[in-house]
Parts: structure tokens; sequence; C-alpha cells
């Protein structure tokens, strides 16, 4: 029988795993195997699969690797696979965005910065177990706190959450240079609101 | 065949075709971002009034469409019209430094920039390679994961399908129809050191097991209780391979042999 190396052992048990796996366990798996030389291996499988040539990628998703197909062959493999992908409305995008980037985070807070009830809505993803009640927060009535879970990751192929995409930042609001007189608008309409 | 005759059902009826719920604007920020927009105006210099109308009318285009317009939408109304009159009144205060520094309109402002960053940040969100629409990975069906050996990928059990289980094993027991006065005394500590004996040697146990042993419910919640008590001490995991499957307990203490791997 041909040696066998490293390399094509992490290839064969990656390709098998039904999740991301995380580095310790492979390490746990691989006992006999140095760390450093697991970790070498799956830098060159990296690179292997970074080749054009190559339809499938090995990612780090949600705190472990996986073998992926490349966003090139989905048409492809949509035709093989029955099931519609799960689609997001632009208000459950919005609160998993607002969990995501200020977990752990209130309904109430969700709400606030949303401005409209996300009862709803969290319900939905907490049923498509994007987002997870991690516990209470420490205020009167102890409101439920939120945040994301592993599916949330490996669903928008994030290796950790410290990877989400930097938020815009918000520019300092113009305190003093704009003019505070702006006031004058006469409106009529405005006026018989106020008579109310 | 059937589609058919829905539609005709629906076509047929006016009142019910009118009722369409709107995802055009997810909420009041979201329509003052989109009118600000629209009207190419400075976010941090709105002219309230102007925008106050142009919403006020679209709540009533909203209203004839028939469309349901959430109480929100008339809180951001009269925050609108607060705004403006707060603007309109003279500053009565002497001290002008003080006063003068906040704009009526700042607040709004920073929630309408806050809002708009997360709506960015959600259209970064989705435009990722979503697994299952772009990427895909492999999968098994729920059988083989079954069998396979249990480990940390699994996704710990969500409260709620805990406190369901628990309700679930509560709901067995007949509930006792005479009141019992001398109680069985059944300690939490008994109990954490039941489990850890039942767990010893064993790969993992299913956690209806645990409940198995008497029928009164202080036993089940003294149970319940101490498999909590190791949750938090972090000497056991309970582990759920599907949704609403069994739930196993594992053992989170490493033994001798395991701590000289790590």
């Amino acid at each position: 029988m041909k040696e066998i190396s490293l390399k094509q052992i992490v290839e064969s048990i990656l390709f098998v795993s039904d999740a991301p796996l995380p580095l310790e366990r492979l390490y746990a798996i691989l006992e006999e195997f140095e760390r450093e030389d697991i970790r070498a291996a799956l830098a060159a499988l990296t690179t292997d699969c970074s080749s054009d040539k190559r339809a499938i990628e090995l990612v780090q998703v949600a705190g472990g690797y996986q073998f992926r197909s490349r966003a090139a062959f989905a048409d492809y493999i949509r035709r093989l696979k029955k099931i519609k992908p799960a689609r997001f409305s632009p208000s459950a995008l919005e609160t998993l965005a607002i969990i995501a980037y200020r977990q752990p985070v209130t309904r109430s807070e969700v709400e606030y910065l949303r401005g409209v009830d996300s009862g709803g809505v969290l319900k939905s993803l907490l049923d498509k177990k994007l987002v997870k009640i991690i516990g209470k927060k420490d205020v009167p009535g102890k409101p439920l706190i939120y945040g994301t879970t592993r599916e949330f990751m490996e669903i928008f192929s994030l290796k950790d959450l410290a990877s989400l995409p930097t938020l815009r930042e918000i520019e300092a609001l113009a305190g003093g240079g704009d003019d505070p007189e702006q006031v004058p608008l006469p409106l009529p309409e405005i006026d018989q609101s106020i008579n109310y | 065949m059937l589609t058919s005759d829905q539609s005709t059902l629906f076509t047929d009826d006016g009142s019910i075709a009118c009722l369409v719920r709107t995802e055009a604007f997810e909420g009041p920020l979201a329509l003052l971002l989109h009118l600000i927009r629209k009207n190419e105006l400075d976010i941090y210099n709105i002219p309230i009034a102007e925008i106050t109308r142009q919403y006020l009318d679209y709540l009533d285009v909203m209203r004839e469409l028939n469309l349901d317009v959430a109480g929100e939408f008339l809180v951001m109304a009269s925050t609108l019209i607060q705004i403006k009159s707060q603007m309109l009144l003279p500053q009565l205060t002497d001290s002008v430094e003080e006063e003068q520094g906040e704009d009526p309109r700042a607040e709004l402002v920073r929630r309408l920039l806050e809002y708009d960053r997360y709506r960015e940040a959600s259209l970064l969100l989705i435009g990722r390679e979503v697994l299952h629409r772009d990427v895909f990975a492999r999968s098994f069906p729920a059988e083989e994961l079954d069998s396979l050996p249990l480990d940390e990928a699994i996704p710990a059990v969500e409260m709620f399908e805990l406190v369901d289980a628990f309700r679930r094993i509560l709901a067995r027991v007949p509930k006792e129809s005479f009141h019992e006065v001398g109680s069985e005394n059944i300690s939490i500590a008994d109990r954490i050191s039941d489990v850890l004996e039942y767990l010893r040697g064993r790969e993992s146990v299913d956690f209806e097991e645990l409940f198995a042993g008497s029928n009164s419910r202080e036993f089940i919640v003294a149970s319940f209780l101490a498999i909590l008590e190791l949750c938090r001490l972090k000497m056991i995991k309970l582990l759920q391979f599907e949704n609403y499957g069994r739930i196993l307990l594992k053992s989170a203490i490493i033994t001798d042999s395991e701590a000289e791997l790590a």
C-alpha cells in the first residue's frame, strides 16, 4: 500500500464530517500527530483547494473547518437539492443584524433600534435557530437576552462573530457647525395638527 | 385546479383583495429614511415640517389602500410634530450655553443613523455566500447522525426544549389526589450524586431515564434541579441531535487519561 500523508487523512475526515470541524476536535481525533503538523496539513489543503480548477473550497466557518462548494456552482447544485434555501424578509434580516452586532441584546433594545414591534420576527428567528435566548438581563423585569447561534455563522459563512462585516462608522453628529435656526418653515398643515 | 378556484374566489371578493400586507416599509424609521433619500435631504439638517407633511401624506395613502397602519407609525408622527413645535418655541432658559446644545432633532437623527447602519449591515449579511443558496456542504440524514459518536459539534440543548422535556415528564406523573403530610425529603444534593453515579463509566444517558426512579413530583423536580445545577457547574453537558429529539446527558468532567491528552 502506498504511504498516506497526514494531509490526506485530514482531507478524508473533513470530507466525511457533517458539520464544521473545530481544530480542537481534529487534534483529539488525530492525537498521534503533532498539532503543528495538523495545522500545516490544513493550510496545505486550503491552498490546494483554492486553485481555480477545484469546485470545492476548504473554509473556516462557525469555529471549524468545512468543505463547501464554490458559489459558481450553486445553480447546478440546486437542481440536485430539493430544499429551497431559507428566504429572509428585510425585517428578519434587519433584526438579525441588530442581534448579531449588539448581542447580548433584549427585545426592547431591538425594538427601539428598529422602531417597530419585533416579537413576531424574533419568534421566527428563534424557530429557524438563527438566534437563541442566552439568558436574562439583570434589570427590573428580567428581560430575556438574545444572541446568535452557531447555525447563524454557518448560514452566513462566518468564521466567528469577530468576522462580521464591519459596521459603517456613524459620523459625529454635527454639533456646533449647523445653524440651529433653520426653524422658520411655516406650514399650515403642521399648525393644524398641533391644534388637536 | 385548486389554485385557479382560489384566485377567482379572491378576485371576486373586493374586500379581501385589498387586505395587502406591505413589506415596503418595515417601520417609521424606514419610511423616514426613504423620504429623506427621495428628497435628497441632509440627514443632519432635516426640514422637519416638510418631512412631517410627506410622512403624514404617506400614512393617508396607506390608510386609503386599506393597509394596516401600525401604531408605531402614529407614534412617530406625533414625535415629528413635537420636534417641530419645540423648534418653533423660543428657548426660554437663560443658561444659553447649556440648553442650546441639543437640537430637538438630534435624538431622531441619531436613531435614523443607527437604524440605517444596521439596515446596511443586513444587506452585507445577505450579500455573503449563504449556505444552501450560494454554497453547499455535505449533510447527512438524521439516522446516520444519530449513530455518530457524541461530540462538541452537536448543538447544546436550547432552554425551551429542556423545559419542554421536563414538562412532558411531569405530565406523565399522576396528580396526587391526597395531601401527603410527611415529605420524602429528597435533596438536590442527593440527586446530584445519583446522577453522577449513573453517568460513571457510560458515554451518555438519556435525559428521561434519570426520572424513571420514582413517580413523585418531588423526586422529578429535585432531579431536574440537580441536572440544571450540574450543567451550571459544567459537570455535565446536555445534547440533542435533532429538534424535538431525545436529550442526552454526557459527563463533562475530564478524566485523568483525557486530561493528559489536553
